[in-house]
């Protein structure tokens, strides 16, 4: 299912943990759901990404994406790091299956959500001008979903 | 790199033991007559479809002309329970079955909940059982209808089929079960069970995919859902698939010698060692189902603050293959329906894994993966946002 630089970023991650003093938090998704994914970024006074580490809680395929994002962005400002996009992410792994692809924008918004928590401390302004990412959405709780993962 | 590997996905599928296998291999070339025809050929096939028949049906402690063939285990399911709503249809419109059924029977009742029938799904228990009461409780003058599995896919459960089903019978209802993870790894007698149809697998008990059987008590009016040349008593029309049936027969006769060997203790016995290593050795883990009342080959259990398919790739990257109820192996972000109706959350949900055992699996294998687990658990749970 998964290729073999997708299963590398998955089994061997890269930027796996936390940055004390990060000055650019950002965590996304929905425990419910399945992923969520929490980006630290340290940026320097030129807006520089000059350190970037992540933690996910989701399958190969957010876990992947979370650290291929996380390297793909390293080194670039922050304008340009918010350019990138999941299939940006879903590309430089050689692709990911097609119900994996949902997985990849947990990458885009978890980074764009610390770049959002970034401006926001250095402007007072409130992240909700920059992304909704973490609003809650409410969906009724379902006991009989349209798949099941177990085969039998 | 381990080049081990150790299969505990017994519950998706088993291995064709090497004797049912060569049972069937015959059938396939050399005896190849379609037991429809009246030569030589064809009484061949036709008495080899017999003998499988008995063997399947003794299995149960039922007789071989109760013994539908089908082309799979949800084809027997559907046969019982859309065969026998549409066989009412006009009068009586009410269908009863469980939350955590499997998708074959569960999606067949959502179905006919679609096209002019009354559905009641009832609730499970913590383990995943169905409560005599609730089935009581859920019976109406009009109701045609229950299925309750015999024994839950995911976490093991076993129901108090007993129970349920007589109180079936005492209401005058029918009452199916859908068996096709109990067959051949627990005892199972027709002749002391209030059961009018029961469904097995051939491909869960060391014998070949493709080919279920629906047990059928004498009487039971069903109409079929293949039309066609009326095979299995009409009830299931296309030509019989020869080998898989004999495969089936086959399975059967090595299941009856499996009991005789001991082989579910074996197993209980390996599934406690790995059910009580697993929460032992993985802190903030814990066993999902019923403890006893429970399939002799199936672990499941939880991890929590991590997700199932991390630790099913990584345990396969080891040797070991199991399965998760996680989302995320298709397009829904839910979780298994099982653990949700069991009264689970989703992030816990989320952590599932099942390890089911089989005839090869050894106790050096349990010793195995419960080394492999824990440090997968670890790893994982160092990328994972939520901290123990």
């Amino acid at each position: 299912m998964y290729n073999d630089k997708v299963v590398d970023y998955f089994m061997n991650p890269r930027n796996v943990g936390s940055i004390d003093g990060a000055n650019g938090v950002g965590e996304v998704g929905n425990p419910k759901c399945g992923d969520v994914m929490k980006v630290y970024l340290d940026i320097d006074g030129n807006d520089v990404i000059r350190d970037v580490k992540f933690e996910t809680f989701g399958c190969a395929a957010a876990i992947a994406t979370s650290s291929m994002a996380t390297e793909l962005v390293k080194g670039l400002t922050v304008d340009e790091a918010m350019k990138l996009t999941n299939k940006d992410v879903a590309n430089e792994l050689g692709g990911l299956p097609p119900q994996k692809l949902h997985c990849s924008l947990l990458a885009e918004e978890a980074l764009h959500a610390a770049i959002a928590d970034y401006k926001n401390r250095k402007s007072g302004a409130s992240c909700a001008e920059y992304c909704n990412a973490c609003v809650p959405d409410d969906e009724e709780d379902s006991y009989v979903p349209e798949n099941s993962r177990v085969s039998d | 790199m381990d080049k081990r590997r150790i299969y505990l996905d017994n519950s998706a599928t088993t291995a064709t033991a090497v004797e049912v296998r060569d049972a069937m291999l015959p059938y396939f070339h050399e005896a190849m007559g379609n037991p429809n025809s009246l030569h030589s050929w064809g009484r061949e096939s036709r008495k080899a479809v017999d003998e499988a028949r008995e063997s399947v049906a003794s299995l149960i402690g039922a007789s071989a002309g109760d013994i539908i063939f089908t082309g799979s285990g949800s084809a027997a399911d559907n046969l019982a329970v859309k065969g026998a709503a549409w066989s009412a249809r006009g009068g009586k419109k009410h269908v009863i079955t469980s939350a955590v059924e499997h998708h074959a029977v569960l999606r067949t009742v959502q179905w006919l909940g679609k096209n002019g029938f009354d559905v009641t799904i009832l609730p499970v228990d913590e383990y995943g059982a169905v409560s005599p009461e609730a089935l009581e409780g859920a019976i109406r003058p009009d109701t045609i209808l229950a299925s309750v599995m015999y024994a839950n896919n995911e976490v093991g459960t076993i129901n108090p089929i007993a129970k349920l089903g007589g109180i079936c019978k005492t209401k005058g209802i029918l009452f199916h079960t859908d068996a096709v993870q109990a067959a051949g790894h627990i005892p199972l007698d027709v002749r002391e069970l209030p059961v009018d149809m029961l469904t097995m697998s051939a491909h869960k008990m060391y014998g070949p995919k493709g080919i279920g059987a629906l047990y059928l008590r004498k009487g039971v009016k069903l109409t079929p859902v293949l039309h066609g040349g009326g095979q299995e008593f009409g009830l299931a029309s296309g030509t019989e698939n020869v080998p898989g049936i004999v495969g089936f027969g086959a399975a059967a006769r090595l299941a009856e010698k499996l009991f005789a060997a001991g082989e579910a203790e074996r197993l209980t016995k390996l599934r406690e060692k790995l059910l009580d290593g697993i929460v032992e050795r993985i802190p903030d883990s814990f066993v999902t189902g019923h403890r006893t009342e429970r399939l002799p080959f199936l672990a499941s259990v939880c991890v929590r603050r991590i997700e199932g398919e991390g630790m099913v790739l990584r345990l396969d990257f080891v040797g070991v293959g199991v399965s998760s109820g996680s989302a995320c192996t298709s397009g829904s972000l839910d979780p298994s329906h099982v653990l949700l109706a069991m009264g689970l959350d989703h992030a816990t949900s989320h952590g599932s894994v099942r390890l089911s055992l089989g005839r090869e699996t050894s106790e050096d294998d349990i010793d195995y993966v419960l080394g492999k687990f824990p440090p997968i658990v670890e790893t994982l749970r160092k990328m994972s946002p939520y901290k123990g």
